[in-house]
């Protein structure tokens, strides 16, 4: 019986494309997850690397060429991690449509490169027999070698190549041992696999007690338990160790974002200077001197100086993450988040959110419960995003001087940010408490987390993923802030009256500016405050680069800096009411469109954006009466 | 039965869902399979389980649904 299913599933499948001289070769790297398959995927692409999403879902859709030793390229597709091909999770659904050529668009794969944990054979083996039924040429990776060996555990790859009729090899992909037969797979690809026997895919424990059966075959000693995750675990876990190590990780990651990234983000700063008086010399000294120095330089500028922080965030949770911690904190987060009603899934969405909510949401295809998951996309936003920083910083600079607070542990600017990530945290979860015992109340979902054991997190992989964001960042600065600065520049400049430029308050920004005024006059803003809140809708740290544009033309602020200039115009309560605006406020145009498409009609994210909106106005105002009651 | 830290017992069946139950199974939770109650989030829930040489995070409720036998009975089967 066990031989029908698999026929029926491989009737069902058209036959694997013929060779193509004119297409490369496409090769899927599929594996559960921890089982290094995206280290393998590293190894074998390096930098020729292309993250996107597949047409109508949002999993990501990760490519890279690998350069064979004979010059012709292969194409590999990395595809997510799964524990089983029967299409139940979007992840799944993605991973069972692209190895059956059921993508629209996409072709289907040549062949399969199996990553699995060798560690934890037991288990991983099982999916060895959906994708052997796949009935593509296909490669097993036994990964992490290095650690089978190191904790005494072993198996007999030979074995398993016979029993399975599919090349089976041992390698290391963080250490690149072993890797050569890979390479040769990728060269040649081989015949299609011919396993001795094969379970009934649909019957879980047969397929469980088929891959033990293989691993007597191959005479696997799993490996003696990881002894350091275990004393790891028994200190990180640990009922009163465990919250405070929490805590301290992230009290230590806000002070060195804030005192770390300092002096880099100082030469950032004047080499920008630097640059933008070079740039002006060659313009001749007209109008356009003033849109290249004054619109681009300074609206670009004043963004790219927050590159070095944002990168030193995303090189923390980088190391979270790869290192396992980040499980152990979705674990001890769980309790919290089952009080407002979520789940510990929904804690990685939210994490990612400190760095942006369009990964977070994106993040929420995990959560298999929809209303879960529709309460997790609109809470996302509350988290504070890499995008607010900027402004935070900004704002925080120019008016707290920076004291001691917990000795050199933590100043008082440091403390500030760590109050405001506080705020949104407690929006969101204030928010998701009300969503969830109303509108999108549901049955409790189970709770499934795998705690992988300890790694080192590899320079390589942190600093491809560094690589990544830096791009994505550096995108944004040269579209959208780059339009919004020569928009804004422009709307600073006109109407010409007489043949001049008019004083900044009488231009079309001005005039905007007073527009919204008496709106945002009560949280203690002025019309300035106010053409940086009309520009950041677009991306919040647009404001920093507007009220640099616009403070610059001032000729008595041009002289002091942004920070003084700020400092003499704001109330100690504006200033606070605008941090408190900026916690709350949706401003970011990626977040609307991508929980537009998640969601699939308009109708949430123009609730998120009204409730949030409302949030920052009154939260504002609150703060600008209480601030200035005090002061 | 119910495990407390450091106890072991034998997975006898999964009292939950079909497609909850096929997600442990595919984890390492199959009927016959030897379960070691390991640490757990301050406050006990969720506990880690180790199982098939993993280690998962269930909650109590979750965890409540699998149905144990005593370890000792295993050398009877």
């Amino acid at each position: 019986m066990s031989g029908c299913d698999q026929c029926a599933l491989a009737d069902a499948l058209p036959p694997p494309p013929t060779a193509d001289r004119d297409r490369p070769r496409m090769v899927a790297i599929v594996g559960p997850p921890n089982s290094g398959k995206s280290t393998v995927f590293n190894r074998l692409t390096g930098l020729r690397q292309k993250v996107a999403n597949y047409p109508g879902v949002t999993v990501e859709k990760r490519l890279g060429r690998a350069r064979l030793d004979d010059g012709h390229e292969v194409t590999l597709v990395d595809l997510p991690g799964i524990y089983s091909l029967s299409p139940r999770s979007e992840d799944e659904r993605v991973a069972h449509d692209v190895l059956a050529g059921r993508m629209p668009g996409f072709p289907r794969p040549d062949a399969v490169l199996l990553i699995l944990d060798s560690t934890n054979l037991g288990r991983h083996l099982m999916l060895a027999a959906p994708i052997l039924a796949l009935g593509l040429p296909a490669m097993i990776v036994l990964n992490m070698a290095d650690d089978l060996r190191n904790r005494g555990g072993e198996v007999d790859a030979e074995a398993l190549t016979k029993q399975l009729g599919a090349p089976v090899v041992l390698a290391s992909a963080t250490r690149d041992e072993g890797l050569e037969p890979v390479w040769r797979f990728l060269t040649e690809c081989g015949a299609t696999p011919s396993p001795a026997e094969l379970p009934a895919l649909q019957d879980v424990p047969r397929c469980h007690a088929w891959a033990a059966r293989l691993g007597r075959h191959a005479s696997y000693q799993p490996p003696a338990p990881p002894l350091w995750t275990r004393r790891l675990d028994s200190m990180l876990l640990h009922a009163i160790w465990g919250p405070v190590i929490f805590g301290l990780i992230v009290v230590v990651v806000f002070q060195s974002i804030f005192s770390w990234a300092r002096p880099l983000m100082n030469s950032v700063q004047s080499l920008i200077a630097w640059s933008g008086a070079w740039v002006g010399s060659l313009v001749p000294n007209t109008w356009a001197r003033s849109l290249v120095v004054d619109g681009i330089w300074t609206g670009v500028g004043s963004v790219l100086v927050f590159l070095p922080q944002i990168l030193l965030l995303f090189l923390f949770i980088g190391i979270l993450e790869d290192s396992g911690y980040l499980a152990r904190a979705a674990l001890i987060a769980d309790r919290t988040m089952a009080r407002v009603g979520l789940q510990g899934k929904s804690f990685i969405p939210l994490l990612s959110a400190y760095a942006c909510a369009v990964p977070a949401v994106l993040a929420t295809r995990t959560i298999e419960n929809k209303r879960d998951r529709i309460a997790t996309i609109l809470i996302a936003p509350f988290m504070t995003c890499a995008a607010r920083l900027p402004v935070y910083t900004l704002i925080i600079a120019a008016f707290l001087p920076e004291r001691p607070v917990l000795g050199p542990l933590l100043g008082t600017r440091a403390a500030a940010m760590l109050g405001l990530y506080l705020l949104g945290f407690l929006a969101a979860f204030t928010t998701a408490r009300v969503l969830k015992s109303s509108i999108l109340k549901s049955e409790r979902a189970p709770f499934v987390l795998e705690m992988p054991p300890y790694r080192r997190p590899t320079l390589e992989s942190l600093g491809l993923r560094l690589l990544d964001r830096a791009k994505i960042f550096l995108r944004r600065a040269g579209t959208i802030i780059l339009a919004m600065a020569v928009v804004l520049w422009i709307v600073a400049h006109l109407p010409l009256s007489g043949g001049k430029v008019p004083p900044i308050e009488r231009s079309l920004a001005g005039t905007l500016g007073r527009t919204v005024e008496p709106v945002i006059r009560p949280l203690g803003f002025n019309w300035k405050i106010g053409v940086g809140l009309i520009t950041s809708l677009a991306a919040r740290e647009v404001i920093v680069g507007t009220l640099g544009t616009i403070y610059g033309m001032e000729p008595d602020a041009k002289s002091r800096g942004l920070q003084a200039a700020l400092r003499r115009d704001l109330t100690p309560g504006g200033a606070v009411a605008l941090l408190v605006f900026f916690a709350f406020a949706m401003q970011c145009m990626s977040t609307i469109a991508v929980v537009r498409r998640e969601t699939g009609s308009w109708k949430w994210p123009l609730v998120q954006f009204a409730y949030m909106t409302a949030l920052a106005w009154g939260g504002a105002f609150l703060a600008n009466r209480i601030v200035s009651a005090l002061l | 039965m119910e495990l407390r830290q450091g106890e072991q017992g034998i997975l006898d069946h999964l009292d939950l869902p079909e497609d909850v139950s096929r997600r442990l199974m595919e984890l390492g939770f199959v009927p016959g399979s030897p379960i070691v109650a390991a640490l757990s989030a301050p406050g006990g829930d969720p506990r880690v389980f180790q199982v098939d040489g993993a280690e998962i995070a269930l909650r109590r409720d979750t965890a409540a649904c699998l149905k144990l036998r005593p370890a000792a009975s295993a050398a009877a089967d």
